[in-house]
């Protein structure tokens, strides 16, 4: 704070000043050294800096290419530093109609989709009401959505699990589904929660106006407006259920394999190539959701969320 | 409008009654399983057993977790801090475009591509004998806690550099056009201008990160099989292998306290903050 104050003083003087006076009065200050070495020490630091860079990128993506390259590796030991042999085996291997995989992979959709429909017929009602009607002790109840995300959760999940078993839920779908809902109902709820509180209250005002019921003002009005938001939640509940591993696997074993646990069974048996293929199928939506999420997310109702 | 609204209880009691059944029920289910004896009366017996057996991985968990925090807070400031002050454009806009690429990857794929990388004749070691920046003779294995910090602090430095880098291109450019054209370093903006506008921020970021890595199962399961291994393995291994749900739930209730003591932490600093403003 001691520096802030002669600071701001100061930016204001700056601010007034024309934006190139600025940037030379930077360059004054500096001596002004020979034109040799000064050229000697811009292409120093270009040089460091591509150098930082590539270091950074083979950190960020070395892992993930190691795992393309075990994709298509049909053999490769020890002492050689890529693979012997290169190939589509394993590929086919996993997209065999019949095969574990698949199979997998058609269980995890179908989980996940089943875990949206379920976090967003509980988490429209919720979203709405937080975010347009009177709630008492709100600010806890938004809190609490968010605890089995940000809880240590294998303790809970063993837990869950027990309590399932007396059900008789463990090992059934309907049980994994609603680890995953209530584990993402966070976002649902949040997003949902931010999307209606960012929709124009005079809209339905008007609509009401004219004569709609508040039935009609909400399915004609509120919700197509609010829908690109609460598409980003379900696309955020999706995305979680599919990678989800802890709680499908205190839950959903033995007879519940997504694709994570098809990955954990095969990488821990040493079948490196299935686990990296399993690993790259979880990878696209991922990546993919990534590239689009801005779209999705529009700012006025990213700046409401938790709120 | 001043009483609450019947209606809006209506709406949201189907999702509060999720977490109550799915969250708060298994929670005190843990709470009462770890604290009272086989008998039904209350006692500390589960977590004297739990001591016994894992104090070592107790300290491990915490040694993990703590050294991926402090390093997920370097490299997220520094790379947070290139976004904002760089000035070299192709530099800003090639790392803006590389670092979130981890952000959304699932931690038990983190867990698979660091298995590979980093064994003794993964990709790593081969690049830098390749590069002979090492004898091969030198390559060892990184499958064990460095393993672990690295796959956290590949996994969390995104998440943090986004909501700081957020942060910081909100702050007034004023302050750091005015610390430049006093003299100040890049270096000393970032330090002593940038970071204490961004601090709430970064303290956030970081406690979601703490609490994350310390619910992860995957990664130290896949990436460092022996021990000692992280609270989380000890758990699954307490459950799977003995149905021991007592000590299990104490070394739960240990992951809760430390949780705890860090959300204590940030809101001690928040209520700080809010007395000073």
């Amino acid at each position: 704070m001691s520096i802030k104050m002669p600071m701001t003083s100061s930016s204001a003087s700056v601010m007034e000043s024309p934006s190139p006076a600025v940037r030379n009065t930077r360059f004054e200050r500096d001596p002004a050294p020979s034109a040799v070495s000064a050229r000697a020490w811009s292409l120093g630091s270009t040089l460091t800096k591509i150098l930082g860079l590539s270091v950074f990128a083979f950190l960020l993506f070395g892992p993930l290419a190691n795992l393309v390259l075990w994709s298509f590796a049909e053999r490769w030991y020890a002492p050689f530093k890529l693979p012997v042999s290169y190939g589509t085996r394993y590929w086919e291997v996993v997209f065999r109609p019949t095969g574990d995989a698949m199979s997998s992979l058609m269980t995890s959709v179908g989980i996940a989709s089943l875990t949206v429909l379920v976090a967003l017929a509980v988490s429209v009602p919720a979203g709405y009401a937080l975010a347009r009607l009177r709630l008492p002790w709100r600010t806890a109840l938004m809190i609490l959505f968010l605890l089995p995300q940000a809880f240590p959760s294998v303790a809970i999940y063993i837990n869950v699990a027990r309590v399932f078993y007396s059900l008789g839920l463990t090992g059934t779908i309907t049980g994994v589904v609603l680890v995953h809902a209530a584990h993402g109902l966070v976002y649902s709820v949040w997003i949902s929660a931010a999307a209606f509180a960012a929709v124009d209250k005079d809209l339905e005002l008007a609509a009401r106006n004219i004569g709609a019921s508040p039935l009609r003002t909400f399915f004609t009005i509120t919700l197509p407006l609010a829908a690109p938001g609460i598409m980003a939640s379900a696309i955020f509940v999706f995305l979680e259920s599919l990678d989800e591993f802890t709680g499908t696997f205190f839950v959903g074993v033995p007879q519940v394999t997504t694709l994570p646990l098809l990955l954990y069974n095969a990488s821990m048996g040493g079948n490196y190539q299935i686990a990296s293929i399993t690993a790259l199928i979880l990878l696209v939506p991922s990546i993919l959701f990534m590239l689009v999420i801005e779209r999705f997310l529009r700012a006025d109702v990213l700046s409401k969320v938790g709120q | 409008m001043a009483r609450p609204s019947f209606f809006g209880l209506l709406l949201i009691a189907p999702a509060l009654t999720m977490i109550g059944a799915l969250f708060l029920y298994p929670l005190g289910y843990s709470l009462a399983a770890a604290f009272t004896e086989p008998g039904g009366s209350l006692s500390l017996m589960h977590f004297q057993k739990a001591y016994e057996l894992y104090s070592t991985d107790i300290l491990f968990t915490l040694f993990i977790v703590i050294v991926s925090t402090i390093l997920v807070a370097l490299f997220s400031v520094a790379i947070a801090g290139i976004l904002t002050l760089g000035e070299t454009p192709w530099l800003v806009g090639a790392l803006r475009q590389l670092y979130r690429w981890p952000l959304f990857i699932p931690f038990i794929v983190a867990a698979q591509c660091m298995r590979t990388f980093l064994a003794k004749n993964g990709l790593m070691n081969n690049a830098l004998v390749a590069l002979g920046v090492m004898e091969p003779i030198q390559a060892t294995s990184f499958l064990d806690w460095r393993g672990i910090i690295i796959t956290f602090v590949w996994k969390q430095v995104p998440f943090v550099t986004l909501m700081l880098a957020g942060a910081m291109a909100s702050i007034d450019p004023a302050t750091i056009e005015a610390g430049r054209n006093l003299g100040a370093s890049r270096l000393r903006v970032l330090i002593e201008l940038v970071l204490p506008q961004v601090a709430q921020t970064l303290l956030v970021g970081l406690v979601l990160s703490f609490v994350t890595m310390l619910s992860v199962l995957s990664v130290p399961m896949m990436v460092a099989g022996s021990q000692p291994t992280m609270l989380t393995v000890d758990m699954a291994f307490r459950i799977n292998s003995y149905g021991d749900y007592a000590t299990a739930n104490a070394l739960g209730v240990i992951s809760y306290m430390i949780a705890g003591t860090v959300a204590w932490i940030y809101l001690r600093h928040n209520v700080k903050r809010e007395a000073q403003a």
